[in-house]
C-alpha cells in the first residue's frame, strides 16, 4: 500500500502545489518517486516524529496540506498530543500517514507494530480515519479524501501486490464495501487482514458456511447505516482485525449494535494481549493471536454452531 | 503600544475573573508591547501576509488579550467576558479567537508550530515571519529541541523566538528544578543566532530584531532576561503568582504600583 501511496500521492502533488510530504526519517524503496519529482516539497525532518506534527500544523496554518509519514505506532502514539492539540483542535487538514498497521513489523518487534492505533485516532472527534485493505483501495481512498478539509489518519500496509477479492479497489467515506454474500455468517474486516478474512471465508464455503464479508475501510466517518443494515440480518458477526479486540473494529461494531438495540452478537477476533515479544513471520504473528485463516474458520465453525 | 495598559488590564481582568497566572502575563507584558507595538506586520488579524504569532507559553493569555484589546480587535464587552461561560477568552488561547494564530496551552508544541509557520512562508515566496514566545521552563521539553535543531538546519531566518527567561516555574525556580544553565549557549550550540537582552524594555527588543537578517542564516533567539511578576512588588520573583489570585486588598495595592487607579 506504501508504494500506492506514494504512487498516488505524486500525481496529486503535480495538480496541486498545496501538498507536501514529511517523513520523521522513514520510507526507504517507498519515497522515493516523489522525493525526486518534488524535491522542495520534501521533508526528512529527522528522527522527531512530534515535531514533524507541529511542523506541519504551521504548514497547515498557511493553506498547505502536509502529509508526515511514519511507521504506524511513530507516527501516532508518539506525537499524540501534537496531533490532538494541532491538526485535531485546529481543523487543519494535516494528514498522518502510518505504515504497518498491525503485525506487519513482525521480526521488529512490538515496539514497531500498530496495535491500538485505531483505538486511539477514533476516540478523536473530527480526525477522519481510514484503514485501507489492499492498494488498491489506498489509492481510491486517497483520490477520495486527500483535500478534505479537516485532519485525516491514513493506516496503511506495507503490501503492495495482495488483492482482497471482489473488493475492485471501491472506497467511499462513510461507506463499507461487501466483498461476499452469503447467508450463515457475517465476517467484518479492517486494513490488509482483510485478505486473511476473505481466504477464511473461502474455506467456510467448502465446509457449507456461506459468509457476508465486509470490508471497514472508512473508520471514521463510521459506516453506521451499511453496517447497521447488515447486523440486523444475522445473528452472529465475527470482526476480523490485527489490532487489540479493545477500541478497534470490534469495539466500533459493538458500538452500533448497542446504539442501534440490534441482537446481532459479536465475536472480536484480534490481537487480545500483550504481544510475548517472541519473534515471527506475519503468518506467525497470526497464528500466534489466533488470526490465521485455519485459526479464523476454526472460531467461525465454533461460533455457528458447526 | 503601552507595557502599563497591559499590566492593567492583566490585573483588572485576573481579579475580576479571580483566576491565577498573574505572574506570568506580568512578565511578558514587555515583550507583547513590543512585538504588538511596532515589531510585528499584522494590518489585520486576518491578513494572510501577516507575521503569525504563538504564544507558546500560552498560560500567559491575559497578556496576549490585553494586546488584542488595545490594537483595536477585541472589544472592551468581550474582555470582559474573560473566564466567564461561553467565551472564547479562557486561560489558554484559542485559535477560534480573532486575533490568535494557534490555540496553545501545552508547553513544548508552540516552536514546532512557529517554525512550521516560517517554513511555509518561505515555500510560498511570504516575506512574513513567525514570532513565538517560549517560556525558559519550557525548555524543560524534549520536543522543543527538535524543533530547535529543524529551525537551524533548514536555516529559518524568518523564525524568531523570544525566552521569557524569568527563572521560575510552576514548583520552583528553574535552577533547583532542572537547571537550564547556560541557555543561551545551548541555543548557540544548537546553531541560533543568540541575542541576551533585558526583556523589560520595548525598545531594546525592537531594536535587537530590526537589527536580524531576514533573509539568509539562522533562526534568531532573544533571551530575555525579566522579572516574574514584574511591576507588582509582592509578586515579584515568588513562586505562588503562578496559581495565585488576588485579594481585594492586593488588587488595590498592584494597580498602585503600576500606576494605576482602582
Amino acid at each position: 500500500m506504501r508504494g500506492a501511496f506514494c504512487q498516488t500521492l505524486s500525481e496529486l502533488a503535480g495538480r496541486d502545489a498545496r501538498i507536501l510530504l514529511l517523513t520523521g526519517d522513514l520510507g526507504y524503496m517507498a519515497l522515493e518517486p516523489f522525493a525526486e519529482k518534488f524535491p522542495g516539497r520534501f521533508f526528512n525532518v529527522g528522527v522527531a516524529e512530534q515535531n514533524m506534527v507541529g511542523l506541519a500544523t504551521g504548514l497547515a496554518e498557511a493553506g498547505l496540506i502536509p502529509f508526515v509519514y511514519s511507521i504506524v505506532t511513530f507516527a501516532t502514539l508518539r506525537p499524540y498530543e501534537f496531533i490532538r492539540n494541532g491538526p485535531i483542535q485546529h481543523r487543519w487538514p494535516v494528514r498522518i500517514v502510518g505504515i504497518g498497521g498491525g503485525l506487519e513489523y513482525s521480526h521488529q518487534g512490538v515496539s514497531h507494530q500498530g496495535l491500538e492505533d485505531v483505538g486511539v485516532m477514533r476516540l478523536q472527534p473530527g480526525l477522519t480515519v481510514i484503514a485501507p485493505a489492499d492498494h488498491q483501495q489506498t489509492r481510491a481512498a486517497l483520490q477520495a479524501t486527500w483535500d478534505l478539509p479537516g485532519p485525516i489518519y491514513y493506516r496503511l500496509g506495507k503490501d503492495d501486490k495482495t488483492i482482497v477479492p471482489g473488493l475492485d479497489g471501491r472506497f467511499s467515506l462513510g461507506r463499507a464495501q461487501v466483498i461476499r454474500e452469503g447467508g450463515d455468517l457475517l465476517i467484518i474486516t479492517m486494513g490488509s487482514i482483510a485478505a486473511e478474512a476473505a481466504a477464511a471465508a473461502e474455506a467456510l464455503s467448502a465446509q457449507g458456511v456461506a459468509s457476508t464479508v465486509m470490508v471497514v475501510a472508512s473508520v471514521s466517518p463510521v459506516p453506521v447505516e451499511d453496517l447497521a443494515a447488515l447486523l440486523m440480518q444475522f445473528p452472529v458477526a465475527l470482526t476480523i482485525e490485527a489490532h487489540y479486540t479493545v477500541g478497534g473494529l470490534g469495539s466500533l461494531v459493538s458500538e452500533v449494535i448497542a446504539e442501534r438495540g440490534l441482537s446481532c452478537r459479536v465475536v472480536r477476533c484480534g490481537v487480545k494481549t500483550m504481544p510475548t515479544g517472541l519473534s515471527g513471520d506475519l503468518n506467525y504473528l497470526y497464528r500466534a493471536h489466533g488470526l490465521s485463516r485455519e485459526a479464523l474458520v476454526e472460531t467461525a465453525l465454533r461460533e455457528v454452531g458447526k | 503600544m503601552s507595557p502599563r495598559r497591559i499590566r492593567q488590564i492583566i490585573l483588572e481582568q485576573s481579579y475580576r475573573a479571580h483566576v491565577g497566572h498573574i505572574g506570568s502575563a506580568l512578565c511578558v507584558a514587555d515583550i507583547i508591547a513590543a512585538l504588538y507595538g511596532n515589531v510585528m506586520n499584522v494590518p489585520r488579524p486576518d491578513d494572510p501576509e501577516r507575521d503569525r504569532f504563538v504564544l507558546s507559553k500560552g498560560h500567559a493569555a491575559l497578556a496576549l488579550y490585553a494586546a488584542l484589546h488595545l490594537k483595536g480587535w477585541l472589544s472592551q464587552e468581550q474582555l470582559d467576558t474573560y473566564c466567564a461561560d461561553h467565551s472564547l477568552l479562557g486561560v489558554h488561547p484559542e485559535q477560534a479567537l480573532t486575533g490568535v494564530d494557534f490555540s496553545t496551552g501545552s508547553l513544548g508544541h508552540g516552536l514546532s508550530f512557529g517554525a512550521g509557520a516560517a517554513l511555509a512562508a518561505r515555500l510560498q515566496g511570504s516575506a512574513r515571519r513567525a514570532f513565538v514566545l517560549v517560556s525558559d521552563a519550557e525548555c524543560n521539553e524534549g520536543s522543543l529541541w527538535e524543533a530547535v535543531m529543524f529551525a537551524a538546519h533548514h536555516r529559518l531566518s524568518n523564525l524568531i523566538a523570544i525566552i521569557d527567561m524569568n527563572g521560575q516555574q510552576a514548583l520552583g525556580y528553574t535552577k533547583d528544578v532542572l537547571d537550564l544553565s547556560p541557555l543561551p549557549a545551548r541555543w548557540r550550540a544548537f546553531g541560533w543566532d543568540v541575542h541576551e537582552i533585558d526583556g523589560h524594555h520595548p525598545d531594546e527588543i525592537a531594536g535587537t530584531i530590526a537589527g536580524f537578517d531576514r533573509a539568509t542564516g539562522p533562526p534568531h533567539v532573544l533571551i530575555a532576561r525579566t522579572v516574574f511578576g514584574k511591576g507588582v512588588s509582592f509578586m515579584e520573583g515568588r513562586i505562588k503568582w503562578h496559581y495565585w489570585p488576588m485579594s481585594n486588598e492586593e488588587y488595590c495595592q498592584a494597580l498602585r504600583e503600576i500606576g494605576a487607579k482602582p
